[in-house]
């Protein structure tokens, strides 16, 4: 085929995945020239990337909050340190990711027949619970205080978050285009409507919430050994759950890229931020979650959809006027 | 061929009736309206047939099949589909694919893509949508909203169709035009059963008539019959005496 | 150990101030439908506040209760007017208002509590009052625990006649029930909503000081209050008062069970499950009237 017809036909798809496949090339190279520092920055980016993605996946969609997000990135965690012993790390991830689907499935079968703030409560308090449990059972059981987890080296890791990260977007990618990308927004505009025009409502709900608890056990089987040692403190940290939103929020969670953009910005604001000021931060990081939610609603994403209408219509105003003056 | 029936349909509240012990049948081809003050029950009914309610006593057949217990989204498969009073359009997508969603997931089986997206061209053609098929649906005027919604339920090729006050918040040309419409799905071969405050559309189109009040059924003739029914007038000047005439 | 007259007595008088906290968050929620997840924080900074004036002023804590209340009433009032009915005016549905105001009251909680981190510090301060034990009937209970349970009740009556028996009250039922049709007569709802959800802080800043009085108070108390005030809410069901306080004994003698006779680290575990069961067996508790 002629170059230059490939690539007037294919010009979106090459406007766009060009640069991607770029991005892609120098990420996965980081590790052989970047310092420590880039590579643990970029993993933990990546980590808030796939956690981001996966809320807004279900959330974004269905409108469904949900405030589980830790509670199954917790369970990944502890995942990893159960059997870290006995598996090698590629199937660890695998096995997190499955123990995952599996509680989320459990848990959005007995809870997602039922609308609204009562989901993101229960969300809430699930995550709340598995900690205190979790807390408990390993000082009964373990006789411990906390898992160590045997360190993996950095290079790694990110390689490990990079590859989830890739199978994490394209999984959203192509789920938003499918039939279950169109049933889950159609539940995000009209639950009724939805369930009247056909779709399962439930069955809809529990298992887009169930794919997306995959990718976020994953990330935490991975985050594990990066951080050496864990306790249920900070594996079911609500913080992991928050963090996702105020990113998708930030970004917009009407495209396909806000999440991404908002976790790239909140995460490396995050680890360059916390380290040196800690309380501050968290003062901080409240503040900043009440400004976007209060100000920027629909995100970054939703102002540029605004800027794009803006021209669009300041563009048809000046082919109106030039077919007035002819 | 009697294709949607009710017998001692009841609905309860709490302690209130909201429909009480309802019979009432459809049958093929047939245009049939149903009529009565607000709060008698009409909504309701149709609820109990959409499967959005569950029956407290009684039972729905469609096709002679029983209807208890089934969800929404199996009743729209099984060939019922509607409308509703405060219309429920996908307010986050464009016209085009509202009417997808429908088409998608309207029938029994999986629908391949192209066939759907022809579905959807022949519906939005039919109900006058075709040049607006990208338009936001939240941009859109009420009457096409409106439109949007029936081409949606269209796309679930249904055999029944509950018009939920179609014709509430048109202007008279609009109200001409529904009425033909309506007119013509009929032709097309679907059964229609519609809710209407709007009476020059009830009188018009209707074939059959049932009157509510109260949630009992308390008239049921033909437009002719149901105009002069005493009771049902005692009820509507009843209603405008009270609403000031 | 105890017998178990003494557990339960013990129980109810906890209850008492379970029943303040939720009545807090039962007339923000069930009036201004925001769900407070932040609650807990006014109760922390009443505690707080209280055992600085104490210990530092020497001002009796029943006084310093009567002064903070009016303070985080104003709080409370300030936030409602200006955060949350800036996101009720931008909200396309009230479903989405409800949800972003939940996500502004996290915020808000991070805010609050990490302001009383930098204040306090982490560490449990203690500010006892009226510490002396009193016993009867063979059981014994310190004198400020009696107190407080009276204190509750008391404050307990007074909302419920304000609510049913004075005109503003009824004003607020009916905003609760129809905010539309209660706008339409009338009622300033913008103050309305205001006025309850100041109400509801001064109502968590007076549990915060009763409490500074019986126990050691810290920073991160908050958490757990809003999470106790969830838990009653939903059991009493929203926009009952009496339900709220026989709820909140029912959880107190619960807590008192399972601390006396299991164990005490069971006790929060134990709230968050009965929290995760009682929202799948009543919803409606907490959603009210739907």
């Amino acid at each position: 085929m002629d170059i230059t017809r490939f690539i007037s036909t294919h010009r979106k798809l090459l406007l766009v995945g060009l640069p991607l496949l770029i991005i892609l090339v120098f990420l996965t190279t980081i590790p052989l020239y970047g310092g420590v520092y880039w590579i643990r920055l970029l993993t933990v980016i990546l980590m808030y990337v796939v956690l981001a993605a996966s809320w807004a996946m279900f959330s974004g969609s269905t409108g469904y909050m949900s405030l589980a997000p830790a509670a199954f990135f917790g369970t990944g965690m502890y995942t990893m340190a159960l059997l870290q012993d006995y598996l090698p790390f590629p199937v660890i991830i695998v096995v997190g990711g499955l123990v995952s689907f599996i509680l989320a499935l459990l848990v959005g079968l007995i809870t997602l027949r039922l609308r609204g703030m009562y989901f993101a409560i229960f969300t809430f308090g699930l995550v709340v619970f598995m900690s205190e449990v979790t807390s408990y059972a390993e000082g009964v059981i373990l006789k411990s205080r906390g898992q160590h987890i045997i360190p993996i080296d950095n290079a790694t890791i990110f390689y490990a978050m990079l590859i989830i990260t890739v199978v994490t977007l394209l999984a959203i990618y192509f789920i938003r285009r499918s039939r279950l990308g169109l049933s889950m927004l159609s539940i995000g505009g009209n639950e009724d409507a939805a369930e009247h025009m056909g779709i399962d409502t439930t069955r809809t709900k529990v298992l887009t919430f169930a794919i997306s608890a995959i990718f976020m056990g994953a990330a935490g089987v991975i985050t594990a050994p990066r951080l050496i040692y864990i306790n249920a403190d900070i594996a079911f940290s609500l913080t992991y759950s928050f963090m996702p939103i105020l990113m998708s929020i930030f970004g917009g969670m009407g495209q396909f890229y806000g999440p991404i953009v908002g976790a790239i910005v909140f995460g490396y604001l995050e680890k360059t931020l916390r380290a040196q000021f800690s309380t501050y931060f968290m003062l901080g990081f409240g503040i900043i979650m009440v400004m976007v939610i209060l100000f920027l609603p629909n995100g970054i994403a939703g102002l540029v959809s605004m800027l794009q209408d803006k021209i669009a219509k300041l563009r048809k105003g000046d082919e109106a006027e030039q077919h007035a003056n002819t | 061929m009697r294709i949607l029936e009710g017998q001692g349909v009841t609905k309860y509240f709490g302690g209130l009736a909201a429909v009480s012990n309802v019979d009432f049948h459809i049958d093929q081809g047939e245009i049939v309206g149903m009529i009565g003050p607000n709060g008698a029950g009409k909504t309701t009914l149709f609820n109990l047939i959409s499967g959005a309610l569950p029956l407290s006593s009684g039972e729905i057949r469609f096709k002679g099949q029983k209807l208890n217990g089934l969800k929404p989204h199996q009743i729209c498969k099984v060939g019922i589909a509607r409308t509703f009073q405060e219309t429920k359009i996908f307010g986050n997508m464009p016209v085009f694919q509202n009417v997808l969603v429908g088409a998608f997931f309207g029938s029994p089986n999986r629908v391949p893509g192209e066939d759907a997206a022809r579905e959807v061209s022949q519906a939005l053609e039919f109900v006058g949508l075709a040049a607006m098929s990208a338009t936001p649906v939240k941009d859109l005027t009420l009457v096409n909203q409106k439109r949007v919604e029936v081409a949606r339920a269209l796309a679930t090729k249904p055999e029944l169709l509950l018009l939920d006050e179609l014709m509430a918040g048109l202007n008279p040309t609009e109200i001409s035009e529904a009425m033909e419409m309506v007119t013509k799905l009929r032709d097309k071969g679907i059964t229609i059963f519609m809710v209407e405050h709007v009476m020059k559309a009830i009188m018009g189109i209707c074939e059959r008539i049932m009157a509510l009040h109260h949630g009992e059924k308390i008239a049921e003739g033909t437009s002719q019959e149901i105009a002069c029914n005493k009771t049902v007038i005692d009820v509507y000047l009843g209603e405008e005496a009270h609403a000031g005439g | 150990m105890s017998g178990l007259p003494q557990i339960i007595v013990s129980g109810i008088l906890t209850g008492g101030i379970y029943g303040l906290l939720a009545m807090g968050l039962s007339l923000q929620y069930g009036v201004a439908r925001v769900l407070n997840i932040a609650h807990g924080e006014f109760v922390m900074l009443g505690a707080l506040l209280t055992y600085t004036l104490y210990t530092g002023w020497g001002i009796n804590p029943l006084v310093v209760a009567a002064i903070i209340g009016p303070l985080l009433f104003g709080l409370g009032f300030l936030l409602q007017i200006t955060l949350f009915r800036g996101l009720k005016a931008r909200a396309p549905v009230p479903a989405a208002f409800e949800g972003n105001a939940l996500l502004a009251a996290f915020g808000v909680l991070y805010i609050i509590s990490y302001i009383g981190l930098i204040r306090w510090g982490g560490v449990p301060r203690t500010a006892y009052y009226l510490n002396y034990v009193v016993e009867f009937a063979g059981m014994s209970f310190r004198l400020n625990r009696i107190v407080a349970f009276a204190v509750s009740i008391a404050i307990g009556v007074a909302i419920y006649l304000f609510l049913t028996r004075s005109r503003l009250g009824r004003a607020i039922r009916a905003t609760a029930e129809d905010p539309a049709t209660a706008g339409l007569m009338g009622v300033n709802t913008n103050i309305l909503l205001a006025l309850c959800f100041g109400l509801g802080a001064l109502l968590a800043g007076i549990a915060g000081s009763l409490t500074a009085m019986m126990t050691a108070v810290a920073s991160g108390i908050g958490f757990g209050n809003t999470v106790i005030a969830l838990i009653v809410v939903v059991l009493g069901g929203l926009g009952s008062v009496p339900g709220s306080f026989i709820a909140g004994i029912i959880i107190g003698i619960v807590a008192s069970l399972v601390a006396s006779l299991w164990q005490p680290i069971l006790v929060v575990p134990v709230y968050y499950g009965i929290l995760l069961v009682l929202l799948l067996a009543r919803p409606t508790g907490l959603l009210g009237k739907k």
